[in-house]
């Protein structure tokens, strides 16, 4: 049982820098903060065991414990504005397009003052629109249009209050209802406008929130007087809402509901919005959105100068439970060029995969697996707060799938310790960041001296950074990408750089960070989905306008960054890599340098092998160097491992790596042609061989090579 | 669509044998046909000790509701788990209680 769980506001900070832990203790026990330095996060009793360090630090101490809530569903909030004031009679028009009709009680729009039952409110309950009016002396009235509104299919809306003569009315498709009501005034309601959402009864906060699309509302007072007209195609990257009336009646958007999503005007002719933003003038709210939990901080830390970068946590305990919040500890930069090696610890995937609930929600995951989905206490809590969000691969409670995730909430698997059910069926089970712990833990063993940075840092900042350095490793899975960030890794190694690529199905997915709130990302799935697919036409990025999806498809494939890419993946078991001529080339004399085994990685803590989870091989169409040498291919997966989708033309029998020769790792290395080299092993379960046998190992001994030449300034030639 | 042969111990037998890893055409079979159907009440697993000790549960297809914990059914380890789940599906599918002793 989860008793205590936090997020901070920063994943990466650097000496000097203030980080706020927010911190919710659900029992309200008084808690202990402490900060620890990870090495090793795997709890695997038949490994190196779970490793950390105690780092003294001025914010450890015991704190009260304090329940906090997440709230999600997005909406829009119009601040109260002098040009609602007086508000009588009204007209509101609006198009939309809902996706739960039959969920009860939800707000599509409301100038609603709770405490006094002042002003209106129009619903979609249980399929039915209703018109809700009240005067603020308890006189209510509620107009029902008669027949129920149909599903994923635009209609325009136009609701009325005539105070003069009591007259309200709903006007459905062109279609209007009319009753005579027992009011004559809407009490002047001390009120924010609200889309998707009314403000609650008592205590404060929004309630009713509505799932679907809404567009172009108009608000007109007395004689159709304008009081507002939002155009929401404008302004698509913010969270800016913008009336362009006289009023000037502007607004934000709370939750990060969809935008840059297609409006009822929208033809198939037009695949951007930034081609045409006013056929994307809508906004899809959900009542599961949630972009910031808000909670108050807890404990702040001023970074002290002198601490080593690296991995740490905010440990959490009380009687009962234990949290531990992660971030990262820059390294500060210096002048010349480091000779520690960087690593890269994928910090957009982590925030991809937040909070997923795959095996939970998708029946299709044990078949996937070929193991029964296991799952943790976390993944209990996170079952039943649903409010804390899913990831990038689930679906939103309409169905409609998440296309944006964020770190300011509780992520509950980005944890060390945590164990996923996506990391295989045998072994550590070990997923992104607790995966990425077994890389750390190894450079501590061989004593290699490292820094370590985000993919926030790389996005931000990447050529700063990459510039200071000669060597950069990344971590076991880094699937999301964001253009600056792949701009900086093929920058830095236009300049010579040396790139140790730890993983599978790395450099993948184009993602979009959000302009101005750090820590949240958005992914269009389009052309090939994974959960779910964009919808058409909605296939470029609301952040930024960019064109989502596949890098292959995009035209920057990982083969030409790495050398490899993605081809297939299962999760039930691993195996090993067997070497190939290419090991034994000359070039590669330095790689298999004491390495005597043909096998390599017949042994591991995640799914018992080197060669597994997700894998990656070459492809010279999708930009493989000619002389990239092929060292080592993995062999003998079970049938689980299938090919990516995007890999087929055509479905046909026998796509089981038992029978399809294309799924397969291709552990391989090439120099490029500014003095710099690549190795990249292609599987997500590398790492977690390193340890094997205290790391005196073929699959330690391969990467302590690769990383002791790439250190070295003596460049390569091609 | 296939159908399980239940007098096919042979397969229920290299399951017990090697419940995750490599399988036979005819085991895969069998296995797509038991872990078909709807989440609602399928069957997965509560991990309630790392490393030594879990729960059978049943999935509730219902957001916010958690799987339901069979707390008497503990396991101590994966393959002890997969194993027990097999007999019980092979059992719902094929109306055939398979026999531990008789394997």
């Amino acid at each position: 049982m989860k008793t205590i769980l936090g997020y901070s506001d920063r994943f990466t900070v650097g000496a000097g820098d203030s980080i706020a832990f927010k911190i919710s203790s659900e029992r309200e026990e008084p808690f202990d903060l402490d900060i620890r330095r990870i090495i090793h996060g795997d709890v695997n009793p038949a490994g190196p065991g779970y490793q950390d360090e105690a780092v003294p630090s001025a914010v450890a101490g015991r704190y009260p414990g304090r329940r906090q809530t997440v709230q999600a569903g997005s909406f829009i909030r119009i601040p109260r504005h002098k040009a609602f004031d007086g508000l009588a009679s009204f007209r509101l028009d609006l198009s939309l397009w809902p996706t739960t009709v039959e969920k009860p009680g939800q707000a599509i729009a409301s100038l609603w003052d709770a405490p006094r039952s002042a002003g209106f409110v129009l619903l979609l309950d249980a399929g039915l629109l209703r018109l809700r009016l009240g005067d603020g002396t308890g006189a209510m009235a509620e107009l029902t249009f008669p027949s129920a509104v149909a599903a994923r299919t635009w209609c325009h809306i136009t609701a009325r209050f005539d105070a003069a003569n009591g007259t309200a009315s709903l006007c459905v498709a062109e279609h209007p209802a009319e009753e005579k009501v027992a009011l004559r005034s809407l009490g002047d309601p001390a009120a924010d406008l609200l889309f998707a959402a009314m403000p609650r009864t008592s205590g404060g906060g929004e309630t009713g929130f509505y799932n679907g699309k809404i567009e172009a509302p108009r608000l007109y007072g007395t004689r159709d007087a304008s009081i507002g007209a939002w155009d929401f195609s404008q302004q698509m990257s913010c969270e800016t809402i913008v009336d362009t009336s006289p009023n000037a009646c502007h607004g934000t958007i709370v939750q990060l509901p969809s935008r840059a999503v297609t409006g009822s005007n929208w033809r198939t002719e037009t695949r951007a919005w930034t081609d045409a933003p006013s056929l994307y003038g809508a906004i899809h709210f959900h009542d599961d959105d949630i972009a910031d939990a808000g909670w108050t901080e807890s404990a702040v830390w001023t970074v002290p100068a002198g601490l080593r970068s690296g991995l740490y946590v905010a440990r959490l305990t009380t009687g009962t439970d234990e949290d531990a919040i992660p971030f990262v500890i820059r390294p500060t930069p210096t002048a010349g060029l480091s000779d520690r090696l960087l690593l890269v610890l994928p910090s957009a995937s982590y925030i991809a995969y937040a909070n997923e609930h795959l095996a939970m929600d998708a029946a299709l995951a044990e078949r996937i697996h070929d193991h029964l989905p296991v799952f943790t206490p976390e993944d209990i809590y996170l079952a039943e707060h649903r409010e804390l969000g899913g990831s990038l691969y689930d679906r939103h409670s309409d169905g409609s799938g998440i296309m944006t995730s964020s770190r300011l909430r509780p992520v509950l698997n980005m944890r060390a310790k945590y164990q996923s059910w996506l990391g295989g069926g045998v072994g550590s089970s070990l997923w992104q960041l607790n995966a990425d712990t077994h890389i750390i833990g190894w450079l501590e063993q061989q004593g290699i001296a490292y820094d370590v940075v985000t993919d926030e840092d790389l996005h931000e900042d990447g050529d700063a950074i990459l510039a200071r350095y000669r060597c950069v490793m990344t971590g076991t899975h880094p699937e999301y990408i964001s253009t600056a960030m792949l701009d900086s890794i093929n920058t830095f190694q236009g300049r010579g750089g040396r790139l140790i690529y730890m993983g599978g199905n790395g450099f993948y997915w184009r993602i979009a960070f959000h302009p101005t709130i750090r820590g949240i990302i958005e992914v269009r799935r389009c052309e090939v989905g994974n959960g779910w697919i964009t919808p058409p036409g909605e296939s470029y990025h609301a952040f930024n306008g960019e064109y989502g999806g596949l890098w292959r498809r995009i035209g920057r494939p990982p083969q030409m960054t790495l050398g490899i890419g993605f081809i297939g993946q299962g999760f039930d078991i691993c195996s090993h890599y067997r070497r190939m001529p290419g090991s034994h080339d000359p070039r590669a004399a330095f790689i298999f340098d004491g390495v005597t085994e043909e096998i390599i990685g017949d042994f591991g803590l995640i799914g018992g092998g080197a060669a597994g989870i997700e894998l990656d091989s070459a492809d010279p169409e999708r930009g493989t160097p000619p002389h990239v040498l092929v060292l080592a291919q993995s062999e003998n997966h079970t049938n689980t491992y299938l090919p990516t989708v995007e890999a087929l033309l055509i479905n046909y029998p026998g796509q089981g790596a038992q029978q399809n020769t294309m799924v397969h790792a291709d552990m391989v290395f090439f120099e490029t042609p500014s003095g710099g080299a690549v190795f990249s092993t292609g599987s997500i379960a590398w790492a977690g061989s390193l340890s094997h046998e205290g790391g005196v190992n073929a699959v330690s001994r391969i990467t302590a090579n690769v990383v002791r030449r790439f250190l070295h300034p003596h460049i390569f030639e091609v | 669509m296939y159908r399980i042969d239940p007098k096919a111990l042979h397969l229920a037998r290299e399951f017990r044998d090697n419940p995750i890893g490599h399988h036979s055409p005819d085991l895969e079979l069998v296995l797509n046909v038991l872990r078909a159907g709807s989440i609602q009440g399928k069957y997965c697993l509560v991990c309630t000790k790392p490393f030594q000790e879990w729960r059978l549960a049943r999935l509730s297809g219902t957001r916010g509701v958690p799987p339901e914990i069979l707390h008497n059914r503990v396991y101590h380890s994966i393959v002890e788990a997969e194993w027990d789940v097999f007999k019980r599906r092979w059992f719902d599918a094929t109306g055939h209680t398979i026999d531990d002793a008789e394997l």
